[in-house]
């Protein structure tokens, strides 16, 4: 379980953003999250409501858009999606695939903020 | 004037900032004090009981008996146990207890270096908690990860936790001793390795016998003309 520092990451990131930019409440936390990152979406927003319990932030949502895995086809020449998880090769032309463009993201993309 | 009520309309702002950064600064940080001092550095992940130490403790063993300079730092949750058995190698060992957390991060690879002088070792390993989910997220600032598999927990497990497979860079087969005792399916196992990470090198080793350690050896840059075992 380790959401909840992931959780705390996410804290610390936004209490960052707010104090620059000062007098600002945060609606929302938008999150993109790769399935590579090692990170489990509903696992991170039960740690999300512990981490941000009792902070200006208890009542944030989290909104987690979840990045599929691209890569890059050597035979296709071309970015191209996996079959799966548990199989990585390129969708079109079965080539295993090495080259991971996308699907390790595990970042705070934007803030959703009320003036 | 129209008398709509004023709403105040959120507004999005980017912010694009990795949550792990912290981690990840550390961890090239690292990566670049170990390459000025000249050591290579190997981290290792899997379940508990797969045979982590004693790998480890065969691997230091035999660099230490061909005058190499290994050293290992080792994460478990509370006891001190595998860090008593890998300093029966004579190597320079260190635990770093890791209380409820799951994983090692790079400040804690930092902060057990302290009293440490790089300059005089060849090669660090890192012997992470026993986890294949948590480790890996968090770059440690090695060269080389190694994830491990026995024979004794099946040929599926890459399949239930792709995503340390896919983060590693070699695969270790441990306890090929017991293979035709749990009839392990080797065919099984390595389609299930090459389905999630496609090229990974596979291993095969025995700590017992000492079968695969050699060869796992001299994959370690500067060993490649390691003598075989006689």
């Amino acid at each position: 379980m380790h959401e909840l520092s992931i959780a705390l990451g996410i804290l610390e990131i936004t209490e960052e953003e707010v104090e620059r930019r000062g007098g600002v409440h945060v609606d929302a936390i938008h999150l993109r999250l790769g399935p590579l990152s090692g990170v489990v979406a509903d696992a991170l927003q039960s740690a999300w409501q512990l981490a941000s319990e009792q902070t200006e932030f208890e009542r944030s949502r989290l909104v987690i858009e979840e990045v599929p895995i691209a890569v890059f086809c050597s035979k296709c020449q071309a970015e191209r999606a996996v079959q799966s998880i548990q199989q990585f090769c390129c969708v079109e032309c079965d080539t295993p695939a090495t080259e991971v463009v996308r699907g390790r993201e595990l970042l705070v993309s934007a803030l959703e903020l009320a003036e | 004037m129209s008398a709509q009520p004023q709403i105040a309309t959120p507004r999005i702002v980017e912010v694009r900032q990795n949550i792990l950064k912290r981690n990840d600064e550390l961890a090239r940080e690292l990566r670049r004090r170990f390459q000025a001092a000249g050591v290579f550095v190997v981290s290792l992940v899997s379940s508990p009981g797969s045979g982590k130490t004693a790998f480890l403790e065969k691997t230091l063993t035999l660099l230490k008996q061909r005058q190499y300079r290994p050293a290992a730092l080792v994460g478990d949750l509370a006891t001190d146990n595998d860090a008593a058995r890998l300093a029966r190698s004579q190597a320079p060992v260190k635990q770093i207890t890791t209380g409820t957390l799951c994983h090692l991060e790079a400040a804690m690879v930092e902060k057990a270096l302290e009293d440490w002088n790089l300059e005089e070792l060849d090669f660090l390993f890192i012997e992470n908690v026993g986890n294949l989910v948590c480790p890996a997220s968090y770059d440690l600032g090695e060269n080389l990860r190694l994830v491990l598999l026995s024979v004794t927990e099946g040929e599926d497990k890459p399949l239930k936790y792709p995503t340390i497979f896919n983060s590693s860079d070699v695969a270790v087969v441990t306890k090929v001793d017991l293979a035709d005792a749990v009839e392990f399916d080797w065919n099984a196992a390595h389609a299930n390795i090459q389905a999630v990470r496609p090229g990974m090198a596979v291993l095969p080793v025995s700590a017992k016998t000492g079968q695969g350690m050699v060869a796992w050896l001299a994959s370690l840059p500067g060993l490649a003309a390691l003598e075989p075992a006689k």
